[in-house]
């Protein structure tokens, strides 16, 4: 199986967000990237398939600046086989048209199955798998937290959770693009001969700008701003009876939510 | 003169309370259109309860009801939307930042060509164009986006919008649409955890983490749930990896986004992440012994002690000047 993944590069979530002075965007420079926790779990399902399925491959497709080749290396380590960077620099771009390069990228593979993240956590879009999926003219389900392939190898079942505990069993054609939720899997750790071998492995490069074409901007942005900082609020200890009156009361009396 | 399309959410026959939001807020935002809102429903055959959605400023509602769209189907319930929205002239579509509204909506922006916003907690209109606010990097940030397309889709965040009652004569239309091909299908419904609210959905949210130290001891969070009516429980990633409840509850960045007007939080420390999905709630309580816990500087209302005494107190408490 041709088994592609769609990884994006994002700041580690630890990072403190600051922007820049003139407002126009985040400041970069202190950031730690690292590959985007719930592609992790795409990856890893991936290597999952591709161990079920012997001569199976897979690759790795991202879009974004050079620093992002980091977190494909990354992906390598954990065993993926070569990688796809559609190179951004310079571009100005939004979520239609990363996922209108992104979907030339799989139409042009042919790929068997598409794990994706179900969300990017810097951006938090969380519209790619649809956007991809439809722009490939592929199905799509997302979060997906099981993942079975069919026994007929062209189709597959999978779970998505919905609200208040309940979970969806899908029956879906392949090819398909899933989004990966945690609890699909456990990542695996990249091993040494992993970060050895992720050095040689090939990431061939094409342009933004040639895929994007004459595609222009559907949603522009007009600022950032930070969230309000919340007024520090009260702080009490004492006998539980006592601290528990006062909470009651003011959950009530000042706060007004019960 | 355009109008704005809501896709409204139902269970059990009954219209959900973020659907009221969002009708509230279309309702405010249609004027500048020139034009009135639009809600439609989608479900199996049995009947939906629609009337309430007039007292929201909702002035027609499009109910498509075939045994075939029981359960929610991406493709099929996209190409509704689509239709939908072209015959009743709809330029701009609005659904909720649920599990439904968060596949749908980006699967009709894409079907469209068109743009498409997550998760907004601000939605206004100017020059005819949507224009929206809402956070990245998990709240740590907000953005602003100005619409460029024609048509324009969004998802707006539960709880983000007050509902307001502006009486309109609601008209009441059904259609037989057709779904088309569906290639991702629901077999089944599986109950994972029958009756409990859900995080992203409640007005109020307790929360516990690893102090809780069990699966057993996460009950005393569900006495105190249920004494706050409807209440849901959550929990944070340590709570979860723990395996003391199933991670449908995690709150955080990798975990839900929760915006309810209360959220306790038992036993958390507070880490960054745990922040991301829950500091948007009105109201802030924290149970911790630790003094210098970080959750205490976003607290409203900070406890200091042992949760294993403050919250059976505090549900004994609740139990008697709520049922009073
Ligand atoms: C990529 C990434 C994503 C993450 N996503 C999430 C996420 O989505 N959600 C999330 O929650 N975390 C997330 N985390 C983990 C996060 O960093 C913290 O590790 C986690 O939130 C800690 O959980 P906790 O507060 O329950 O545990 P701890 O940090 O161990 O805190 C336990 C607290 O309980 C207090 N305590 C102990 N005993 C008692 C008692 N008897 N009474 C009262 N208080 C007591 C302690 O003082 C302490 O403050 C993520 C981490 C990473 C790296
Ligand atoms: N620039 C990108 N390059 C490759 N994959 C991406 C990119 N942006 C998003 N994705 C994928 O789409 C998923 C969902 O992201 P999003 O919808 O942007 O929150 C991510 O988890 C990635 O798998």
């Amino acid at each position: 199986m041709k088994i592609g993944v769609l990884l994006k590069q994002v700041p580690d979530t630890e990072t403190k967000i600051k922007l820049k002075a003139d407002g126009s965007g985040i400041e970069e420079n202190e950031i730690k990237w690292v590959v985007n926790p719930y592609d992790e779990y795409a990856v890893e399902e991936a290597l999952k398939l591709r161990e079920k399925n012997a001569g199976s491959e897979v690759v790795i497709v991202t879009a974004g600046p050079a620093r992002a080749a980091e977190a494909t290396r990354q992906a390598f380590a954990m065993g993926a086989d070569r990688g796809i960077r559609i190179d951004t620099t310079g571009v100005s771009i939004d979520l239609y048209g990363t996922a209108l390069i992104l979907s030339k990228v799989v139409l042009e593979e042919k790929f068997d199955i598409i794990f994706a993240g179900k969300q990017a956590v810097d951006d938090d879009c969380t519209a790619m798998i649809q956007f991809v999926a439809e722009l490939s003219s592929l199905p799509h389900v997302s979060p997906v937290e099981k993942f079975e392939l069919g026994a007929d190898g062209k189709s597959a079942t999978v779970e998505r959770p919905v609200a208040g505990g309940m979970k969806e069993v899908i029956d879906i054609e392949l090819p398909c693009v899933l989004g990966c939720e945690k609890g699909l899997n456990t990542p695996r750790y990249a091993s040494l001969p992993g970060i050895m071998k992720a050095k040689t492995k090939p990431i061939v490069e094409k342009k933004a700008a040639e895929l994007l074409g004459s595609e222009g901007l559907r949603v522009t942005t007009a600022g950032w701003a930070l969230p309000p900082e919340r007024a520090t609020g009260k702080k009490i200890d004492g006998e539980p009876n006592v601290v528990v009156e006062q909470l009651v009361k003011f959950l009530r009396e000042e706060a007004k939510v019960i | 003169m355009t109008n704005i399309l809501i896709i409204a959410e139902h269970q059990d026959g009954k219209v959900k309370k973020y659907s009221f939001e969002l009708a509230s807020k279309a309702a405010e935002l249609a004027p500048k259109l020139g034009g009135g809102v639009v809600a439609l429903l989608i479900g199996g055959s049995s009947a939906i309860d629609t009337a309430e959605l007039g007292k929201y400023g909702v002035k027609k509602v499009v109910t498509v009801e075939n045994e075939a769209l029981k359960f929610y189907n991406s493709d099929g319930y996209s190409k509704i939307v689509c239709d939908v929205a072209k015959s009743e002239n709809a330029s701009v579509i609005l659904g909720s930042a649920t599990p439904m509204g968060k596949d749908l909506c980006p699967t009709v922006a894409a079907k469209l060509k068109v743009g498409f916003t997550q998760d907004c907690t601000a939605l206004d209109i100017e020059n005819g164009k949507l224009k929206i606010r809402r956070p990245v990097f998990a709240g740590k940030a907000l953005i602003d986006l100005n619409f460029q397309t024609g048509v324009q889709v969004a998802t707006a965040r539960p709880n983000s919008f007050a509902v307001k009652e502006s009486a309109v004569n609601l008209v009441a239309v059904k259609l037989a649409a057709d779904p088309g091909n569906m290639r991702a299908k629901v077999r089944e419904m599986r109950v994972a955890e029958k009756g409990e609210a859900d995080v992203s959905e409640a007005d109020v949210v307790v929360s516990g983490g690893r102090a809780l130290a069990s699966e057993d001891n996460f009950k005393m969070l569900y006495e105190l749930a249920h004494v706050l009516k409807g209440a849901a429980v959550g929990a944070s990633r340590a709570a979860v990896d723990a395996g003391y409840i199933s991670h449908d509850h995690q709150v955080g960045q990798t975990g839900k986004t929760v915006n309810p007007k209360l959220y306790i939080a038992c036993g958390i420390s507070g880490a960054i992440q745990h922040l991301a999905g829950m500091r948007t709630s009105k109201v802030i309580v924290a149970i911790n012994k630790d003094p210098e816990a970080p959750i205490f500087s976003r607290a409203d209302f900070g406890i200091v002690g042992d949760l294993f005494k403050i919250v059976p107190a505090l549900t004994e408490s609740l139990k008697k000047v709520l049922h009073d």
